[in-house]
């Protein structure tokens, strides 16, 4: 029955590859990527093995202890990412508790992550190759580690998968727990500023996690090299009984996952509630700007956008908070811009099958392009204006508000153009409605990375003017380039966009069917 | 076959605008090395009740998204009350209401806003709108739940709102993948009821379905389609006979086997 379940998962993961090849190239680069890492991991811990046992032992400890973390972290934050042993399907079968159980966890370690998760474990000997006592309780220490991260995952999918039946957590805890994802760099930066600051502070982090379940098995080692015998006990008691709780949670949230099917509670509400629909015009336009804004505010996979945005401001912040005068911050208004722009142009991809509506009713390839566009600008100018002015104030910097602003409406604006044309003509994968919002899709290939790359070029070029205009400003440090860059990117920027959707209206009505097709291929 | 059955193989003659209200010629669609639909020849007349039956993968759903405009065929020609769909397909969508299967819908909008949002695509007056979006809310017996997002709805509730929507513009012609598919037994009988009252004021319905017993019921017309080619069709006493249409279907597709190979799944 182990067997079974483990060859099951080859077997899923064969015909997915099967299916597509580019999910197969997906995978080969996956899988490069991941030797790439695992080359530079296992190459670092032989090299480890010359430093002093306290200096491998923070290293270890930490290193290891981020990786368990990281095992029990990324499953809540993409729901979904491998759910294809999801304890749900099995609800049919009579599979014996403790064999579904090792099934699960061997599966667990099919694919990039757990391989390279299980080979950086064991590759952890070499560090003590000078202590064979300890290279030996390496091994064991990392396999139980290694065991360790896939019980703990799994515990925490199974414990989620109950709670994930329920729409509203999936569409909040997709984005929400992206936040502290997002925020990695100022975490890892304040971490590296502790070392930097004090030379103790890593062997002072090392202790501590060594005495968390994220860390015990990870230190056994290190005291056995360092002759600490009853640490090395006590850690390694500490690991082992982590595995043991986080096995017995699993197998009780497991057992009442199979008999407890997933239960969405809805509140049911009357009629009477048209939200934008009362307020936009009642025309086909006003009708797609209405339906576009309703999504921004309650598709996940919109709203995390919205809620990415600030966040960048933030780290863009403390990533140009030391020095003075213009930094990456004071550039938030235009890159802001820039992001909500493009962040239209797969709209389309977005809709997936129900795009069909649209074509049903015959909307007029220039209404949809408009409504899209205008759903987005009526937030998406607040917003960039908030984020151009924001930080010029807060760095004290207003004099550069002109050229700012120009160059934050000339993105916006011909970006937008840009996206009409764009999502009406290219589709590629997208996460489908419903799915996280950072579920990369399958097939995601080279089609996408054309696409958003070309996308990137063509944009830098129809901005030129106002760039240019920008680079003339900073040189010279005449306040009239800044005025003129404001203008050019007004009048310019209006101008891409009228033809944006004029060009893209016009290739949206006749490829409507053919439209539709391309998101069908991934429903 | 019974000799008063039209033969699909044998060309129909060319369509009356007004009589027809769907007419269908040669319509071929290619997917790959896979013919999906093969040359099929059909006329829905006005005013009738027309059932589209056949196995799965038989290529209805195929043919119906060629008819209305959601898929470009490779060959062949539609009208809709004598208006090409492929040469003028703003006209002829101004004349179809479409439920097609296996697709999503905007199902983070409101039953409400959904029906509203199909009937403002289609350059509709607000207050028409309105009006009949809450008349459909409550002839559908969704009114209670018009205001819960359509991703939370069942998967019986989500039909009725797609239908909804196929009705919010007062088309002449109605097409219906599968619409009674997972619809419990209460709302069937009412969309039934709707649908009939459509057709005696006029309006005409294409449905399909393998339900036999449904279609026996409630059509006038049907159609056997299988592999992608037309095996009958005419009036639903032609197509039968004297046996009833499930039998005539099994008859004419095949593939019937018998259960004597799962002796071991008697009980006693």
């Amino acid at each position: 029955m182990v067997a079974d379940l483990v060859r099951l998962k080859f077997t899923l993961l064969r015909n997915s590859l099967r299916r597509s090849t580019g999910q197969l190239i997906g995978l080969i680069l996956g899988g490069l990527y991941g030797l790439g890492i695992l080359g530079f991991l296992v190459a670092g811990l032989v090299l480890l093995g010359a430093a002093d046992p306290e200096v491998i032992r923070s290293v270890v400890v930490i290193g290891g202890s981020a990786a368990v973390l990281g095992w029990v972290v990324i499953p809540v934050a993409a729901t979904g990412i491998d759910m294809t042993l999801d304890p749900a399907r099995f609800v049919t079968f009579a599979v014996p508790m403790r064999q579904l159980l090792t099934g699960l966890t061997l599966g667990g370690l099919i694919g990039v992550p757990g391989a390279i998760t299980l080979v950086a474990a064991l590759a952890q000997a070499f560090s003590w190759i000078r202590f064979p006592a300890a290279a030996i309780a390496a091994l064991v220490c990392g396999l139980l580690a290694v065991v360790l991260c896939v019980v703990a995952s799994r515990l925490v999918t199974t414990a989620i998968s109950s709670l994930a039946g329920t729409r509203r957590f999936r569409d909040v805890s997709g984005i929400v727990t992206i936040i502290p994802l997002v925020l990695l760099g100022p975490i890892i930066g304040g971490i590296t500023a502790g070392f930097q600051g004090s030379p103790g502070f890593a062997a002072v982090l090392a202790d501590m996690l060594a005495w968390t379940p994220l860390g015990a098995l990870w230190a056994v080692p290190a005291d056995v090299a360092l002759g600490h015998q009853v640490q090395a006990l006590l850690h390694f008691l500490i690991g082992v009984a982590s595995i043991g709780v986080c096995a017995w949670l699993w197998s009780v949230t497991l057992g009442r996952a199979l008999v407890t099917p997933a239960y969405n509670a809805v509140t049911k509400k009357g009629a009477g509630n048209l939200g934008w629909f009362g307020r936009l015009p009642g025309t086909p336009t006003g009708a797609v700007a209405a339906r576009a804004l309703t999504y921004w505010m309650r598709d996940p996979r919109y709203s995390a956008s919205l809620l990415t945005v600030p966040l960048i401001a933030v780290v863009l912040y403390f990533a140009g908070s030391q020095g003075d005068g213009l930094s990456a911050f004071s550039f938030v208004g235009p890159f802001t811009a820039f992001l909500l722009a493009w962040s239209i142009s797969a709209d389309i991809a977005y809709d997936n099958t129900a795009f069909w509506l649209h074509l049903s009713t015959g909307v007029s390839g220039q209404a949809d392009r408009a409504g899209r566009a205008a759903g987005l600008l009526m937030f998406g100018i607040p917003f960039a204006l908030v984020f151009t002015v924001v930080p010029l104030l807060v760095s004290d910097n207003l004099q550069h508000l002109p050229v700012m602003l120009g160059l934050s409406a000339g993105l916006l604006l011909a970006g937008t153009g840009l996206s009409c044309v764009v999502s009406a003509r290219y589709t590629y994968n997208v996460p489908l409605p419903g799915e996280s919002p950072f579920k990369t899709p399958p097939g995601t290939n080279f089609a996408m990375f054309g696409i958003q790359f070309v996308g990137w070029l063509v944009l830098l070029v129809l901005a030129l003017p106002e760039i240019i205009l920008t680079v003339l400003y900073f040189v010279t440090g005449d306040a009239l380039f800044g005025w003129l860059t404001l203008a050019v990117g007004i009048l310019l920027g209006g101008v891409m966009l009228v033809l944006g959707i004029r060009i893209g209206g016009r290739w949206y009505d006749s490829r409507g069917p053919e439209l539709l097709s391309a998101v069908s291929v991934n429903k | 076959m019974s000799s008063q059955l039209p033969q699909p193989s044998e060309p129909l003659p060319a369509h009356q605008p007004e009589a027809v209200a769907l007419s269908i010629r040669g319509l071929a669609k290619r997917f790959g090395s896979k013919i999906a639909v093969n040359g099929i020849d059909l006329d829905v007349p006005a005013g009738s009740f027309y059932g589209l039956v056949g196995p799965n993968g038989a290529g209805k759903t195929t043919t119906l998204s060629m008819a209305t405009g959601l898929l470009r065929p490779d060959f062949g020609q539609t009208m809709v009350h004598g208006v090409d769909v492929w040469k003028n397909p703003l006209q002829a969508k101004k004349l179809l209401g479409i439920l097609p299967d296996g697709v999503r819908l905007f199902d983070r909008l409101t039953g409400e806003q959904l029906v509203t949002y199909a009937g403002l695509l289609r350059g509709m007056d607000r207050d028409v709108v309105t009006s009949r979006v809450q008349d459909l809310l409550r002839a559908l017996d969704l009114a209670g739940d018009a205001g819960t997002l359509v991703v939370d709805y069942s998967a019986g509730m989500t039909k009725k709102i797609a239908l909804a929507s196929a009705l919010i513009h007062a088309p002449r012609l109605l097409v219906l993948d599968e619409p009674f598919e997972s619809v419990d037994p209460v709302s069937a009988a009412n969309i039934r009821d709707i649908l009939r009252s459509y057709v005696n004021s006029g309006g005409s319905v294409i449905v399909s379905s393998h339900v036999m017993d449904l279609v026996q019921r409630i059509c006038d017309h049907v159609a056997v389609i299988a592999a992608g080619t037309v095996l009958a069709a005419g009036t639903v006493d032609e197509v039968r006979g004297d046996g009833s249409l499930e039998d005539r279907f099994v008859e004419l597709v095949g593939g019937r086997s018998t259960a004597e190979g799962l002796s071991w799944l008697r009980t006693s």
